[in-house]
């Protein structure tokens, strides 16, 4: 017998052992949506991976507020709020009968102990920081809350709406990490650990009830592999895919419809401010304009990003295009290095797993080596990343996406790792963080931008592009991903 | 053979000894910390360090290693960093896809490998012969991966016969769950049975040329019946090591076909705890292989024995 022989049979055997052609159905109420990463856990408030956000956002937890698909902060758990004339007391009205998916009802106690719980001193909430202002909680009545700031912040309402801000009931938090009870239109189903977690529409929801039935989050990390289960469809939806190579073929295909969008993501080229020569503002310029962002957009990304000149969204009205301050311009780089009298530079530039750093670096690399500066690249993988570049500060170069909503607040942050902390620019965050006024906040949030911009803290590369895959019968799939999240609530199937 | 049976059993305790003493330094020299990688980049210090404690990493070094090594004595393995549930909950949702397919995948290569091996080295030299040699060789050089994308790609995106991966879980049904296998292990037992065929061939061969097999065919025995009664059990020592090493090899080494087919197994287990950190996990899941490869040693050592009485002579 040969092998081809055997081969035929076995198949042959696999077929009789049974498969079944999925019959053709109208107006479906399942969805299966892919995801790259497994979620360590289901615990919004105990973790930082995105998986977990990715999963339960809007899905299975909700928040005082929320970031609708735009990135707007909404109502959501807070009916209403009233602020005080000095910006420090916020009195939320809550919805009325708001149940937990436990059956048990949801009021004013569960968002102090929420909130206390995040603040408190044992806290693991990786966001801790979002809760920093807040002075006291304290109970009106069963359905007001009154949130007491120690110094005004114009942020929080934003801070609010983040995953880490959802409301937990006192009874199951300690259990959100295995079996989620939330108040969300989806309740927690069933989760094969390393395949996929099931998420059933929850009967009782006090809102607008969710139009699927069923959603299962399916974890497939290899690129092929994920190609594989949306042609084969396994998966109807892969909103964050993450083969952009093969995006161009779906879009050729009728039955796949390919969403583009935007995501929080800026995507910088990070330099060690502290350490010689990168403290010289004229080397880190020099580097700036050494960098073709274009190019590293369409050989890393497949043409998908938009390029920055500053650590902010350009969806944000409040953006300012600084991209033509660090133009490419190798001879100008060349010029800028000799003023500062450095020559024969070479930098370690340390790259963690993501493909936009390991293929954008290498190109980054090469382009360093055209305006005359030479690297030495390390592929590291996270941990060692953590370790390496974000805990030790052991590095020169790095390239990493920041995928938090407006963090541009990082940068005045003593002793993180690009070691920039200017007393000018904490000042610009302080006073921000005092204004509540939209417009004069506007005006902070720009001059921070090209504070950072001026300074050439990082190279600003590009924002990361959301790119996904979905059946074309899926309807109400969040173009742009002004949080990491899937909302699942608004989905429905064409007939 | 009791002796015989202690001394194998003294120096499995051993071996398992030193192997945890070895996987807990080396998981310990690794560069990164748990509790930085679960809570990300934009972390709160102060939260990082609460995580810490919670997790006991603050703990001395010799500590964490008594604690770990009595909990597993006792059954316990401990509490995932990352997925908060024991672990060996988590190694026991794996163990049922990984054992299955790694039984699945031997079968099939067993079941192709022993009429391929037996039929070239009965017909040596003829067509059957070297066609085995030819579909074995390319067998053996042909990367699983490969073939493996090449299936999904015929029967997953082609003809849509099977999912293009994935594991519905055994609650839906053996069937269903044994057709989520059968790619995977089809992929898996290729290159094994590739493998397989050729020691079977060979070692047939060199039994054929034994004086006993002349004795036997002297004595009034068909080709055939002294192949059936003579040669082949005594060819089947090095086919039973092999196989050994299979099973050991499959278990825990089908990480890129897991890839492939995104099965939860215990290779992507092992993979994913050790990019996340999770200690706990990687230490237990390899002192839990190092004991089945251990384990599978000495029943095949047991296996020698009853294929062949001069060993079972000699132990004694």
């Amino acid at each position: 017998m040969n092998m081809s022989k055997s081969l035929a049979a076995v198949s042959a055997l696999a077929v009789a052992l049974g498969l079944a052609v999925m019959p053709a159905q109208a107006a479906r109420t399942d969805i299966s949506v892919g995801m790259v990463l497994e979620p360590p856990n289901l615990d919004p408030t105990g973790g930082a991976a995105a998986a977990i956000d990715e999963v339960v956002y809007a899905n299975i937890f909700q928040g005082l507020t929320r970031f609708n698909s735009d990135g707007e902060v909404v109502p959501d758990l807070a009916r209403s709020w009233d602020i005080s004339e000095d910006g420090l007391t916020y009195t939320f009205h809550l919805q009325d009968g708001v149940t937990f998916h436990d059956g048990s009802a949801f009021d004013a106690e569960d968002v102090k102990f929420s909130l206390d719980r995040a603040r408190g001193e044992n806290s693991t909430n990786a966001q801790k920081a979002l809760f920093a202002e807040i002075a006291e909680v304290e109970i009106v009545d069963p359905q007001t809350v009154k949130v007491t700031l120690s110094e005004p912040n114009g942020s929080f309402l934003f801070n609010m709406a983040w995953g880490d801000a959802v409301i937990v009931a006192p009874e199951t938090a300690d259990n959100n990490a295995t079996n989620p009870v939330g108040t969300g239109p989806f309740k927690f189903g069933d989760w094969v650990k390393g395949d996929h977690v099931d998420l059933t529409k929850y009967a009782d929801y006090w809102g607008e009830p969710a139009k699927l039935d069923k959603v299962t989050f399916k974890f497939i990390s290899d690129p092929t592999a994920a190609f594989a289960s949306v042609m084969a469809g396994d998966v109807d939806a892969f909103p964050n895919f993450p083969a952009p190579e093969n995006l161009q073929q779906f879009e050729a295909d009728p039955r796949f419809s390919v969403i583009v969008g935007s995501t929080e993501g800026e995507t910088i080229l990070a330099m060690n401010n502290k350490k010689p020569p990168l403290d010289n503002i004229k080397v880190r310029q020099a580097i700036g304009h050494a960098i073709d962002r274009q190019s590293i957009i369409d050989g890393a990304m497949f043409g998908y990003g938009t390029p920055i000149g500053t650590h902010f969204a350009p969806h944000n009205p409040a953006y300012v295009d600084l991209t033509e301050q660090s133009a490419y311009d190798p001879a100008l780089a060349q010029e800028l290095l000799k003023e500062a009298g450095v020559s024969e530079l070479t930098l370690s530039l340390k790259l963690p797993p993501p493909s936009y750093a390991r293929r954008g670096g290498e190109i980054i690399a090469a382009q360093l080596k055209e305006a005359g500066i030479n690297t030495e690249i390390t592929n590291l993988e996270w941990a060692q990343w953590l370790q390496e570049v974000f805990k030790d500060k052991n590095f020169d170069l790095t390239v990493i996406s920041h995928t938090e909503p407006l963090d541009i607040g990082i940068y005045a942050r003593d002793d993180y790792y690009f070691q920039y902390a200017d007393p000018e620019f904490k000042k610009i965050m302080e006073e921000l963080n005092d204004t509540t006024d939209p417009d004069k906040r506007t005006e902070l949030l720009q001059a921070a931008q090209k504070k950072i911009a001026d300074d050439a803290v990082n190279v600003y590369l590009f924002q990361l592009a959301k790119t996904g895959v979905a059946n074309a019968k899926i309807e109400g799939l969040w173009e742009n991903s002004p949080t990491q999240a899937n909302d699942m609530t608004q989905i429905y199937w064409e007939d | 053979m009791t002796l015989y049976l202690l001394r194998r059993l003294l120096a499995l305790m051993l071996t398992l000894i030193a192997a945890s003493i070895v996987v807990f330094l080396v998981t310990e020299i690794i560069p990164g910390d748990p509790a930085s990688f679960m809570m990300g980049i934009n972390a709160d210090p102060q939260a990082v360090a609460a995580l810490r404690s919670e997790l006991g990493l603050d703990q001395p070094l010799v500590t964490r290693y008594l604690a770990w090594v009595i909990g597993m004595v006792q059954g316990d393995f401990g509490l995932s960093y990352t997925y908060k549930v024991p672990v060996s909950e988590l190694v026991g949702d794996r163990i049922l896809i990984s054992l299955p397919l790694t039984l699945y995948a031997l079968l099939l290569s067993t079941l192709i490998a022993f009429p391929a091996g037996v039929v070239a080295a009965a017909r040596r030299n003829t067509a059957a012969d070297f066609a085995v040699i030819g579909a074995t060789q390319l067998g053996v050089a042909i990367p699983n991966f490969w073939f493996a994308m090449l299936l999904v790609l015929a029967f997953a995106v082609n003809l849509q016969w099977f999912s293009a991966g994935g594991f519905p879980g055994w609650d839906a049904g053996f069937l269903e769950a044994m057709k989520a296998l059968t790619l995977p292990a089809i992929a898996l037992a290729l290159p094994q049975a590739s493998i397989l065929a050729r020691v079977m061939r060979s070692s047939l061969l060199d039994t054929l040329d034994e004086d006993f097999v002349r004795t036997a065919r002297a004595k009034g025995l068909t080709r055939s019946q002294t192949l059936w009664r003579h040669a082949l059990r005594n060819a089947l020592i090095p086919v039973l090591t092999i196989v050994g090493l299979q099973f050991s090899f499959l278990l825990a080494g089908g990480i890129i076909i897991e890839n492939v087919f995104y099965l939860p197994g215990l290779g992507r287990l092992v993979f994913q705890a050790i990019t996340q950190r999770d200690l706990i996990v990687v230490r237990s899941v390899i002192i839990l292989l190092v004991f089945a490869v251990v384990a599978v040693t000495f029943l095949v050592d047991i296996a020698y024995a009853v294929a062949d009485p001069r060993l079972r002579r000699r132990a004694r």
